[in-house]
């Protein structure tokens, strides 16, 4: 069994909500803050995030528009990577998904990239928090006193 | 290793939901006998063994020999090639975050 993890980014912004969906949607936009890509806010359009080549991955992230709601919510898929690469490079077959809630002084923007996919169950996971090494630990003693 | 290398070493070794048990019993534990893992589990001895070897070469765990006893302990940075995976993304996206605030900035005009 596997768990899936994910990354959140979330923070208030001073504009309006309609000012960050172009942001977030305009593929010459896209480009300057994230990748080049030929992107398209309409679901099941497939496109591409391209950056530079990474060992065995071409440097090509393929999506496709999961969701656009404009200008609450948008989410799509992410898969690329290979097997044989560490880290930024390494497969990933996951999916982002940005939330605009208009709040006091702007806007709540959160984003969330999940499908990290770690083998072992919760408890492996975790035990991988910061410090997880030190709990660990703490565990062994607690048990040798026991 | 390389790092891709440890990485999948990690994942692949973790697959196996046995021997992830086998881990997670050892981490459970703090620290103990492969006489005791067998004990206490409906695993063979021999089965048992590789999962072990398994776990060590991947750097997941320690041994420490006692006489005719090895003991097993969880590595400390043994799942470090997950977290540093998770962490490379995480720093993408507050990178690209930042970028992402700049640009409106910019815009505003």
């Amino acid at each position: 069994m596997s768990e899936t993890h994910a990354i959140t980014i979330e923070k208030v912004l001073p504009y309006g909500p309609e000012k960050i969906w172009r942001t977030l949607t305009s593929s010459e936009m896209i480009a300057r803050w994230l990748m080049p890509n030929d992107f398209a806010a309409i679901v099941g359009h497939r496109f591409n995030f391209r950056t530079k080549p990474i060992g065995d991955w071409d440097g090509v992230v393929h999506c496709e528009v999961l969701e656009a709601d404009p200008p609450r919510l948008l989410s799509y898929s992410w898969k690329g990577g290979s097997d044989a690469n560490p880290a930024f490079g390494s497969r990933l077959n996951s999916t982002v998904t940005w939330t605009l809630t208009p709040v006091e002084g702007g806007t709540h923007l959160q984003m969330v990239h999940d499908g990290f996919e770690f083998p072992g169950n919760r408890f492996a996971f975790d035990a991988m928090g910061p410090g997880w090494g030190r709990a660990l630990d703490r565990i062994g003693e607690l048990t040798a006193e026991d | 290793m390389t790092a891709a290398a440890q990485l999948t070493n990690v994942m692949k070794t973790l697959a196996d939901p046995t021997r992830r048990a086998v881990f997670e019993r050892i981490a459970r534990e703090g620290e103990i006998a492969a006489t005791g893992l067998v004990k206490g589990s409906k695993v063979s001895q021999p089965a048992v063994s590789q999962h072990l070897r398994a776990l060590r070469d991947a750097g997941l765990v320690t041994e420490r020999r006692d006489g005719r006893h090895v003991h097993y302990r969880v590595a400390p940075k043994g799942l470090a090639p997950l977290v540093d995976w998770l962490g490379h993304y995480r720093a993408f996206w507050n990178e690209r975050f930042e970028n992402l605030e700049r640009l409106l900035k910019e815009t505003e005009r």
